[in-house]
């Protein structure tokens, strides 16, 4: 269910990594338990942040919840249409649903970030 | 914090559905079932089914039942007709809100009042001490009632075959005893939702049989279970209050836009005084509703600004699901009430631009 060559946070982000570039989003299961997603507000490019700075922030009808970067970087792209279709994250969270397109600074910080078995395992724990 | 709280006879109902569920109000309760938004459209479209068991029910009986109502809620009781209801605050002596709530009149010697889930015992306690020179006997007999909602459109349609009422009798706010699906019922036309449907009071042991002949009845309906995520914004939709929200013991009846339940004319009351004078001075302040006209979602708590400053607040705002626009009900200084009045909402450090807007935000065809 979660896409294997995604790296994940222990915060229910995913970053689909390709060289020094990478595409985050939310996890299924993290746009689940938010329920329907109804505004998300991201940055603009040119942005940094630091690995755990709220880059944004999703509100679905009940809630609202911060956004996390999963690694050190600057913002390359947002996803433009999540602004007037904010549910993609719930029908699509990991892929149509994705967030922010980021310039990876510091690669070994990757080492520090879930694969999809250990986070798959890290999701059962939190259902408990 | 999890010890003490309470289930309704339901509960396992909802775990069948899938509902989420959350302690609200010392319940369990179900937030969410298929999805806010899904059940919201449901209600507004076809039927919608809540339980709505948490709420209080406080009995008053005896032959100064009217005098003492009179004493201890601000809408004028001597206007009920036996089998009618109203909508009503339980004020305070300063004009506050103890609670809202709902007045059935069975005659004149015997009333029941219903009330939030989170007040009721704070309320009964209230009803309890105000009864000193009244020949009255109050009973909270909120452990003895579970209540369901049916609301929506299709609400009429599902429960004609499972009840010996005539349900068309009925009009809004006016209730009746009969039974459902056999069993001895208080069955009323009234709802938090905006729509038209009934609230089923019941003996606890009979609602696992009517909620499930409810559900049979409503599948060709489009029937669906509806938590407390879309109670609550229907009842926003609606501009229907909601204490801890939008009316507290810090909001006067009058400053809640509420001045067709406070009756001044009609005899003493608590807090009538204090409504009297704000009514003759002028209010300072009051709720009205509004649109963001920025992107953003306003919420309960967030501030209102001007310059930096805060000028008052949010009482509740949401994504309206069937409106799709971000809507709320805001206390605002009286010379920014005017429709149309543009005014800023502080939202995580921005100030983002709202308007006052007519309400209700929603009003379903007749």
């Amino acid at each position: 269910m979660y896409p294997a060559n995604y790296l994940f946070t222990d915060e229910h982000e995913w970053l689909d990594v390709d060289g020094l570039e990478g595409v985050c989003g939310i996890t299924d299961f993290a746009a689940e338990q938010l329920g329907d997603i109804v505004f998300v507000e991201l940055p603009e490019p040119g942005d940094t942040f630091s690995k755990g700075e709220t880059f944004g922030t999703i509100e679905s009808v009940k809630a609202v919840s911060d956004l996390y970067m999963p690694v050190d970087g600057e913002i390359l792209a947002i996803n433009e249409d999540l602004e007037n279709s904010p549910e993609l994250v719930n029908s699509s969270p990991h892929e149509d649903g994705w967030m922010i397109k980021i310039a990876i600074k510091d690669e070994s910080q990757l080492e520090e970030l879930m694969n999809s078995k250990t986070y798959e395992k890290f999701v059962e724990d939190q259902k408990e | 914090m999890t010890e003490n709280i309470k289930k309704t006879p339901l509960n396992s109902e909802h775990r069948k559905h899938g509902g989420r569920l959350v302690p609200f109000a010392g319940f369990e309760m179900p937030v969410q079932y298929a999805g806010v938004i899904e059940e919201h459209m449901a209600v507004r479209t076809a039927a919608g089914i809540f339980d709505v068991s948490h709420m209080g029910e406080i009995e008053v009986k005896g032959p100064d039942a009217l005098p003492y109502l009179q004493k201890i809620s601000s809408n004028n009781v001597a206007k009920l007709a036996d089998g009618q209801i109203h909508y009503t605050a339980l004020t305070y002596t300063n004009g506050t809100f103890v609670d809202d709530m709902l007045i059935y009149k069975y005659d004149e010697n015997h009333y029941l009042l219903v009330v939030n889930a989170s007040n009721t015992d704070k309320d009964f306690a209230w009803c309890q001490k105000n009864t000193d020179g009244f020949d009255v006997k109050v009973t909270n007999l909120s452990d003895k009632y579970a209540q369901i909602a049916i609301q929506g459109p299709k609400a009429q349609a599902i429960l004609t075959p499972l009840t010996d009422v005539d349900l068309d009798a009925i009009k809004y706010y006016w209730f009746t005893e009969g039974k459902v699906e056999g069993a001895e019922c208080i069955v009323s036309r009234t709802g938090y939702t905006g729509e038209d449907g009934f609230e089923v009071y019941c003996k606890p042991e009979d609602a696992v049989k009517i909620w499930q002949a409810m559900m049979k009845e409503g599948e060709k309906y489009g029937l669906q279970p509806a938590g407390l995520g879309a109670r609550d914004t229907l009842r926003l939709e609606a501009k229907m209050a909601l204490y801890g929200n939008d009316i507290d013991d810090t909001t006067t009846v009058l400053e809640a836009d509420l001045g067709w339940i406070c009756k001044l004319k009609k005899g003493d009351f608590n807090g009538r005084d204090v409504l009297l004078k704000q009514k003759e001075e002028g209010l300072k302040r009051m709720l009205v509703g509004f649109e963001m006209v920025d992107k953003g979602i306003a919420r309960h708590g967030y501030p209102v600004v001007d310059n930096g400053k805060e000028i008052g607040y949010i009482s509740s705002g949401s994504f309206a699901p069937y409106l799709k626009r971000n809507i709320g009900l805001a206390y605002l200084p009286i010379e920014l009430t005017e429709i149309g009045t543009e005014f800023k909402v502080g939202i995580r450090g921005k100030e983002l631009k709202a308007k006052v807007v007519e309400t209700p935000f929603y009003k379903r065809e007749k």
